[in-house]
Parts: structure tokens; sequence; C-alpha cells
């Protein structure tokens, strides 16, 4: 799946544009929590959320994540926005619930990283 | 003298293969075809193959590739006095095509191995759509490797200042020592140091694996900073040889139960920290993950001083991709 379908997909709308919108996205995952996401991030993975301050940005910019979703029609504060754009992350906006935005990609086609197994795991 | 092929290093080879195999034949075919239509004579294929300078082109029907006539077959044309006989006569009529969306690898397979100097390139209808010789193969092969090398060198240009630093500069042991300061309750500024520390240390061209742990463990401890001390703190990241060190210390009020904050889901976050994604108490689990060595030190009133340890481990997770020293 790329960007684009992505946006389809969602019903979406891009935010902030830093990829191409062919560009493959290898996985997918969602979190509320940014430890989680540092966690269990993986290279490259689209990350939907439903936080929208700007330690999001720098969270999936540290996990090595390129693009982010927002669930339930979130609109970022400016801050974000503009952390996006100057640290090459793409923000898009989505209609649907965490649930359901999750979902529809699944769905789709998108995978997730299948079954997590981490030491000290006791969380 | 060496040959082309002694010059060419394993990986330039590799890269021909992964190209071979993940491009698309649709994107190395000529598009511009020169059918012949079905009611020519050979006579007039052969103006045409003069005038146009080709040696071959398919036979077209109704936009199906019906068959494919060469220049040899014009010469057995002239030779055997059939110069004003039907294409659909002496051409071959049993046509290898090739699918626009299949890979290269099929390309490659018969024209080699095959002896077919061409293939018509059909789409899913079986409608021409382009052509593929052995020399548009090649031109556009090497126009990618050629974009992916002037890519190459251009990222080699942006790092190499950074990281000479380790074969330049003459010691018993060089290390290089980045220092951030991260004031408290700065939210606006929380994870700032931590972008600024991953991408000096992709500019050292430290291999991505490491540059990711690091990042991921200094967040941590970054927003640790942000949210638990009163008046902020210092990140230290030092780049070695053979590892990264990291330690972070702050003047802070200091932990009384080391033993509790270490447990994975302790926090003493309040609910505001929480509701921005953070304060879940899996920031030092998280560390300890990514690291090697992690020591946390601190006692009430005296500050707190958190060191971690990035090994490269052995020579295939060294720490830069430049140059070696010869």
């Amino acid at each position: 799946m790329n960007i684009r379908e992505m946006v389809e997909v969602l019903n979406g709308k891009i935010l902030v544009q830093n990829h191409d919108p062919d560009e493959e996205l290898p996985r997918g995952g969602a979190a509320d929590l940014m430890s989680d996401v540092l966690a269990f991030g993986s290279e490259g993975m689209v990350l939907l959320t439903g936080l929208t301050n700007p330690q999001v940005v720098r969270t999936a910019e540290m996990a090595g994540i390129n693009v982010i979703v927002f669930v339930r029609d979130k609109t970022p504060p400016p801050e974000t926005l503009e952390l996006a754009r100057d640290s090459c992350i793409s923000l898009i906006r989505t209609g649907y619930t965490m649930y359901e935005a999750c979902g529809r990609l699944y769905q789709a086609g998108l995978p997730g990283r299948g079954p997590v197994r981490i030491e000290n795991n006791s969380w | 003298m060496k040959t082309i092929h002694g010059d060419m290093s394993t990986q330039e080879i590799t890269k021909v293969q992964e190209l071979i195999y993940t491009t698309r034949v649709e994107s190395v075919m000529a598009s511009n075809v020169i059918a012949i239509d079905p009611s020519f004579t050979m006579s007039q294929v052969k103006d045409l193959m003069r005038d146009k300078r080709i040696s071959g082109a398919p036979v077209v029907k109704e936009n199906q590739v019906i068959g494919i006539v060469t220049i040899s077959d014009v010469i057995r044309s002239m030779e055997e006095g059939k110069l004003n006989f039907l294409v659909t006569d002496l051409m071959t009529s049993d046509v290898r095509t090739v699918s626009k969306d299949a890979m290269v690898t099929d390309v490659v397979n018969n024209l080699g191995r095959q002896g077919f100097s061409r293939l018509p390139v059909v789409d899913q209808d079986g409608t021409l759509v382009g052509i593929v010789t052995t020399g548009t193969l090649i031109r556009s092969l090497l126009m990618q490797m050629d974009k992916s090398f002037q890519r190459n060198e251009a990222e080699k240009l942006y790092t190499y200042r950074a990281s000479h630093i380790f074969q330049d500069i003459s010691s018993d042991d060089t290390s290089l020592l980045l220092r951030y300061f991260v004031n408290e309750k700065d939210f606006d500024n929380a994870g700032k140091a931590s972008s600024l520390i991953k991408r000096s240390l992709q500019r050292l061209m430290l291999l991505p694996q490491i540059v990711r742990r690091v990042g991921v463990a200094v967040y941590e401890a970054e927003m640790n900073l942000v949210i638990h001390t009163d008046i902020g703190g210092e990140i230290t990241v030092e780049v070695r040889k053979d590892r990264v060190n990291v330690s972070t210390v702050d003047h802070g009020p200091g932990i009384s139960d080391l033993k509790q904050v270490l447990q994975p889901g302790f926090s003493t976050a309040p609910e505001w920290i929480r509701d921005m994604g953070f304060g879940a108490g899996m920031g030092l689990a998280n560390i300890r993950r990514v690291s090697d060595v992690m020591k946390l030190t601190s006692s009430p009133g005296q500050g707190t001083r958190l060191e971690i340890v990035f090994n490269f481990r052995n020579d295939s997770l060294a720490t830069t991709r430049s140059p070696q020293k010869a």
C-alpha cells in the first residue's frame, strides 16, 4: 500500500506532505503511548494516533517513522505542523476512530508487525 | 590493464542483480514501436527497415502481435525471390512476448539464453505496448545505476566532513563529546536535543541500527529530564571507535527507591503528562532494552545520573560505513 492508497482508504486529508504519494508503506501501527511507539515502532511504519502534540512528531522522528495519521478528525496545533515540516514527517487526518481506521487499513492489506515478544516486558 | 569486469566490485554486481529483480519491463522498454501491418509485402518490409534503421519488427493485427519479422527473413526472401510475398508468409509466427508488468529477469532469461534478440511487450489484453532489445535494456539499467551512483556520491560528500574525524585526528584513543542542555518543563523544545543527537550520529555515519537505539534511549532520558527535574539537566554523548556512551545528569529531586523506578509501569508522572502520551513508567525499561549497559545512580536531594552504553560489537556492526583506513 502506498501513501495515496492509504489516504483513499481512510478518506483522509494530507495536512503536511513531505513524502511522495507513491511511496510504499511497509506496515502500520497504532498507539497513544509514546513509549509504546518507541518500543514497538519500526522503520518506515505508519503511526495512527489520537495524540496531536508536537511530541508525537519527535517520537516518530526518533523511531524512524515518516507518516503519522491523526484519528477522529483531530486537528493538530500549529506547533505540531511546523515541527513536522522541519523534521520531514508527513501528517494525515482521518474522520475514522482509531479502531476503524486500523481495521480499514488492515483489511486493505497494510500489515502490522506480528506478535511482539520483548524481554523485560512485564507491563 | 584491468578489464571492465575486473573493476566491478561485488557490490556493483549485486546492484545490477537487484535492479534486474526489482525493475518492471515497462520501465526498460522502448514504447515507440514500429509495427508492421500484415498486408505488407517483404519488399515493403525491406524498405521500412532501411528507412527506420531497424533490424526487426513485430507484425501486428488489431493490436495483437501475430508474428515477428527480422532482417534475416528479408535476406531469405531476396535469396528465394519472394520479395513480393506477404510478410505473413515469411515471418516467425511463434512469437515470445513479455508482459509489461513482468520483472526484467524474464527479459534477461529470454533474450540471453533463448537466443531472441527482441521481445514485444504486451499489456493484460495482449495489446502491443512496447519492445525490449538488449540495447533498450542496457541503456535503461545504466541510467538507473547512474542515478543511484550520483545519490550515493552526494550522501558521501555530505557525511565526509563529519565522519573523517576518527581517521584524520591522531591519538591513542579519539572520542567525540557532544553536550546538550535540557530545560525543565519546556515541552515546546522537549526532544530537540535527541533530534540533534540523532542527526549528528547519522552525519558521523554510525550504523542505522545504532543510531536508532541511541535515539530511542536518549529521547526517553530527555523526557525524564523535562518531566521530573526542577532545574533541567545535561545530556552528554561520547562517540568512540567501538561504542557510544550517553550520560544524563540532573540536580533534580533525586530518587528515593531505585528498585521501584526500574519496575516497568511504575510512574510518578502527573496526569497531564500522561495525557501527552508519556509517564507510563516504560521509559527506563525501554532504555534498558535498547542499550547494552544501563546504570542509574541517585539519592534524594542529590540529583540523578543515568549512564547508558551502546557497543558496536563486532566488525559487522562497526562504527562507520565510510572508507576504512588503508
